[in-house]
């Protein structure tokens, strides 16, 4: 269980995290959703031990963690950036390995395995910048997986793809979720998503001094589809009330 | 425009060039012991490779241009890195290096000859001394060119200093170091070439020129050694540029910060 009790952190004056309070029990998807510039990029980063919050303490299973947690996975919006252009596909994947030190043939092998759990056939030894962006940030995800993480922070992974793609990735993450029952914080600025992809969404407030300001839990079927879950009553219900709670600090 | 295309215009320009000199030679505009004819200097220099006397000195001046040159970025890269990774080190030496840099190398000759004679020892260390500040800044600045993103992704899987040092900042730094050294090959071998000559006696290509000089009918020598030292310039960046296009695909590839903000950025100095 990840929790955060009242984390704070500012950028000089300028104060970007107001005492959080977030719990986020084993297993769990949640979704962040919050205006653009609110905080969530932040929060994540704290989360992921990148940033030092300045007040407040964030527990995994009860003990305090400073600084990156064990066993953590990110996946960033701007995989362009965060994927290693001079590695090929396969040696990407097969980074977060290399701290744990299995031989050579066995990491790859788990790379390969992880390539084609996301749908990637045939690119393990391209480079990321011969792929789409849809593929380089499926390569991301299978990074974040290799090292089957206890918990996956994922900062709006899908905000820079087309929508079809998108989708597709959505069930993507779905699908990992069920079957492996990792933790993931899910940062987004997308209401549909945030709701179409959470167990449970988290409304941060507009900065600057971002709070929580509304909590929902999403009593969607767990198998969601991307055209009959979209049309449920209770989909619609819930993306008004996620979104009437972003727009309330505007 | 096509590669076929710059390289008939590059030898359409190297002719047109070549038949000038050739043509105000003959032509009597300048007096032949001043400039002899293009195609004389050429058959000069083509006569030198097979002269087994003039082939040591090519040698010589290579193996200082090597040994200057690997010394050079032995120094440059573990300085640089430091440098780039330790801020406080970097605002420290800057007023030292600010100072050393702008220092033409080839006004260092007369100290270094006092200090260490005129043999390859005073050759080697001034071409190494021109040829580090290349190699450095572009470290230094490659290094500050790392993604931040990629090496937050790094720390997020767990890798230490050292791990993201080794994982992301020096693979990426790697073109940016390699232009520094495609940039400091220049220098090393202008250092080279010039040391022989100022120092007047040994090996070396430098020396040729120098000796050539002092002869009767030497402009036609002086010539065929300076074709020599550009043809060496010539070929050494060509090897280079091939080796970094192998290399550094990834660098070179379409919608990519490196072709704004490419590892040429830092200028030429020697």
């Amino acid at each position: 269980m990840l929790r955060l009790d009242s984390v704070t952190r500012s950028f000089g004056d300028h104060l970007v995290l107001d005492r959080i309070e977030l719990t986020v029990p084993d297993g769990q998807l949640l979704s962040v959703v919050g205006p653009s510039g609110c905080g969530k990029s932040t929060l994540l980063r704290t989360i992921a031990g990148l940033l030092p919050a300045d007040e407040g303490t964030i527990t995994i299973d009860g003990t305090p963690v400073a600084g990156v947690p064990d066993r953590l996975a990110v996946v960033f919006q701007d995989y362009g950036r965060s994927l290693l252009p001079w590695l090929t596909v396969r040696d990407n994947v097969a980074l977060p390995l290399r701290r744990r030190g299995p031989r050579r043939a066995a990491r790859h092998a788990e790379a390969e395995a992880i390539l084609e759990r996301v749908g990637l056939h045939g690119v393990a030894r391209r480079h990321p910048r011969q792929l789409s962006g849809g593929m380089q940030q499926r390569v991301a995800i299978a990074r974040a997986l290799v090292c089957r993480p206890s918990l996956l922070l994922m900062d709006e992974p899908f905000g820079s793809l087309d929508a079809r793609t998108r989708e597709d990735l959505e069930d993507l993450l779905l699908e990992v979720h069920r079957a492996d029952g990792t933790t993931i914080v899910f940062v987004t600025h997308d209401i549909d998503e945030s709701v179409y992809v959470g167990d449970r969404v988290v409304v941060l407030s507009p900065g600057p001094g971002s709070r929580v300001v509304q909590d929902v839990p999403v009593g969607l079927p767990g198998k969601r589809d991307q055209l009959t879950t979209r049309g449920l009553p209770a989909f619609v219900a819930l993306r008004t009330e996620v979104g009437r709670a972003v727009r309330q600090g505007d | 425009m096509t590669r076929r295309r710059e390289l008939l215009l590059g030898v359409l320009g190297a002719a047109l060039a070549f038949g000038a000199c050739e043509a105000v030679s003959r032509a009597g505009i300048v007096r032949r012991s001043y400039l002899p004819p293009a195609s004389e200097v050429l058959a000069r220099a083509a006569q030198l490779a097979g002269d087994g006397a003039f082939l040591d000195g090519i040698g010589a001046t290579l193996r200082a241009w090597a040994l200057g040159l690997g010394l050079a970025c032995a120094i440059a890269v573990p300085l640089g890195l430091l440098l780039g990774t330790v801020p406080v080190l970097d605002t420290a030496v800057r007023a030292v290096v600010e100072f050393l840099r702008p220092l033409p190398s080839v006004a260092l000759i007369p100290l270094v000859s006092l200090l260490l004679g005129s043999g390859t020892g005073a050759e080697v260390t001034l071409i190494a001394y021109a040829s580090v500040w290349p190699v450095l800044f572009n470290t230094v600045y490659g290094l500050a060119e790392t993604d931040p993103l990629a090496k937050d992704t790094l720390r997020a899987f767990g890798f230490g200093r050292l791990g993201v040092l080794l994982r992301v900042e020096l693979p990426g730094t790697a073109p940016f170091i390699a232009a520094g050294v495609r940039i400091s090959a220049a220098v090393a071998l202008i250092l080279a070439v010039a040391s022989e000559i100022l120092s007047g006696f040994g090996d070396g290509l430098g020396i040729f020129i120098a000796q050539a000089e002092t002869a009767t009918d030497g402009t036609r020598d002086v010539l065929a050694g300076v074709l020599w030292a550009g043809t060496l310039g010539l070929v050494i960046n060509g090897v280079l540029v091939g080796a970094e296009r192998r290399l550094f695909a990834w660098a070179h590839e379409p919608r990519d910060a490196q072709r704004r903000f490419g590892p040429e950025r830092q200028g030429v100095r020697a």
